[in-house]
């Protein structure tokens, strides 16, 4: 593997470029949505409990079944890739980002208003802080669901380190697909831990703030 | 729509490939997982080892697993059984944990008391008990297991996943959205009655309480 890699650095450096640059845009992309979405959710319940209905539809759906369905619709390449991963890891922070927020313990919202706190005041300085280790969690499932997923957008063209894989499959090149194959498995493990090293760090400093 | 309604059998041949795969690496994942689960929620220093082995192998992606295996295994059905309950393992693990950890001490004293042995209390009080979180274990393994299996067609697993591929490469888009349609109904109708066990098992538990 590693003497693959030391002898096509350049084909190996573009595929994991390209698995960053694919994972990072669908990651972005989820958290523009799903956060303001998750929190307008909660300031509509009686639409929260159909959206939360095919959010469940959605996660079920397997990942490379996503994938694979925009061909059609959008075609082959970066967009589509993006668009079905956005799509993949999005119910996992929308339902945090709505859970969340909904078990933040009404008696401390009661007492903020009482203290005179706007709505706005209510929603960033008590509503997002407490629900703030149920999102994180719910980002580190969505990046390690996409970081993951984004292995199989090679399939449609997407690029990436699944690129490596299949073309190493293809052309029976196995060192190529070895390489491919542990690096994907690294990237995604380092992803799960750098992570909850994060959400660790994150309700440590909850637990002592409140302590 | 033509061509999914000419080649119906070829669709329900994949399907069966498909339920195949996930029924026989549920069926084995259950058979290592089942005891693992007990015994880590009996001494959390195994279950810690176990969920941090089982909590790696969840984490890696599924075509990665897939492309190792092909050295030492080669293609076909029986590595991609590796495969699938390497993923089931963590998920069966700790919800069998999870589940006999959550019972409540005085209903286990009770049982001491009747007589019960260590095992005729684990298979007649605890495991019954601990039913429904296996059970939501179950069902996240299965969804996961369907989505793993698509891919499991790479290494010539056959399955769902085959229709999906043979779609690609023929650049054939009938093909391809009839394997992923049929896989995601298949996803959901899996969760969704899984979901129903689950909560008639809960609804009986709360009416015998």
């Amino acid at each position: 593997m590693a003497i693959w890699i030391a002898a096509n650095p350049s084909i190996f450096f573009v595929a994991l470029q390209n698995h960053l640059w694919l994972s990072g845009v669908a990651l972005a992309a989820v958290l523009l949505i799903a956060l303001p979405l998750g929190l307008l959710l909660t300031r509509h319940r009686g639409f929260a409990n159909a959206a939360i209905a095919v959010v469940n539809i959605l996660r079920t759906v397997p990942s490379l079944a996503l994938l694979v369905i925009m061909l059609p619709l959008l075609g082959t390449g970066f967009l589509p890739s993006v668009v079905a991963l956005t799509l993949y890891g999005l119910p996992a922070l929308l339902l945090n980002t709505y859970t969340g927020l909904t078990e933040v313990d009404p008696d401390i919202v009661e007492a903020a208003r009482g203290q005179g706190f706007s709505d706005g005041q209510v929603m960033t300085r008590i509503e997002i802080p407490l629900a703030l280790p149920v999102i994180f969690a719910g980002i580190r499932t969505a990046a390690v669901q996409i970081v993951s997923a984004a292995t199989l957008a090679a399939f449609i063209g997407g690029g990436g380190l699944g690129e490596l894989i299949t073309a190493g499959m293809a052309n029976f090149n196995f060192p190529q697909l070895i390489a491919g194959a542990v690096a994907v498995a690294l990237l995604a493990l380092a992803v799960e831990v750098i992570f909850a090293g994060i959400e660790w760090l994150l309700t440590r400093q909850l637990r002592m703030g409140t302590a | 729509m033509t061509w999914t309604l000419e080649n119906y059998d070829r669709l329900l041949v994949a399907l069966w490939e498909h339920i195949q795969l996930v029924g026989v690496g549920l069926a084995i994942a259950l058979a290592i997982g089942l005891p693992l689960g007990v015994l880590s929620a009996r001494r959390p220093a195994f279950a810690l080892v176990v969920l941090l082995v089982s909590g790696a192998l969840y984490t890696v992606p599924a075509l990665a697993i897939f492309a190792l295996l092909i050295p030492y295994l080669g293609l076909g059905f029986w590595p991609a059984i590796v495969a699938l309950v390497a993923y089931a393992l963590l998920i069966i693990i700790r919800n069998v944990a999870t589940g006999l950890q959550e019972i409540s001490p005085d209903i286990l004293d009770a049982a001491d008391g009747m007589g019960y042995g260590r095992w005729r209390r684990l298979f007649a009080i605890e495991l019954p008990l601990a039913l429904p979180v296996i059970i939501a274990g179950i069902r996240i393994t299965v969804v996961t297991q369907v989505s793993v299996a698509t891919v499991a067609a790479f290494i010539n697993a056959g399955g769902l996943g085959d229709i999906i591929f043979q779609g690609i490469t023929q650049d054939f888009g009938e093909k391809v959205v009839a394997g992923a349609v049929i896989t995601s109904a298949l996803a959901i109708l899996c969760d969704e009655s899984l979901r129903r066990i689950e909560l008639r098992l809960r609804a009986n538990q709360a009416e015998h309480a």
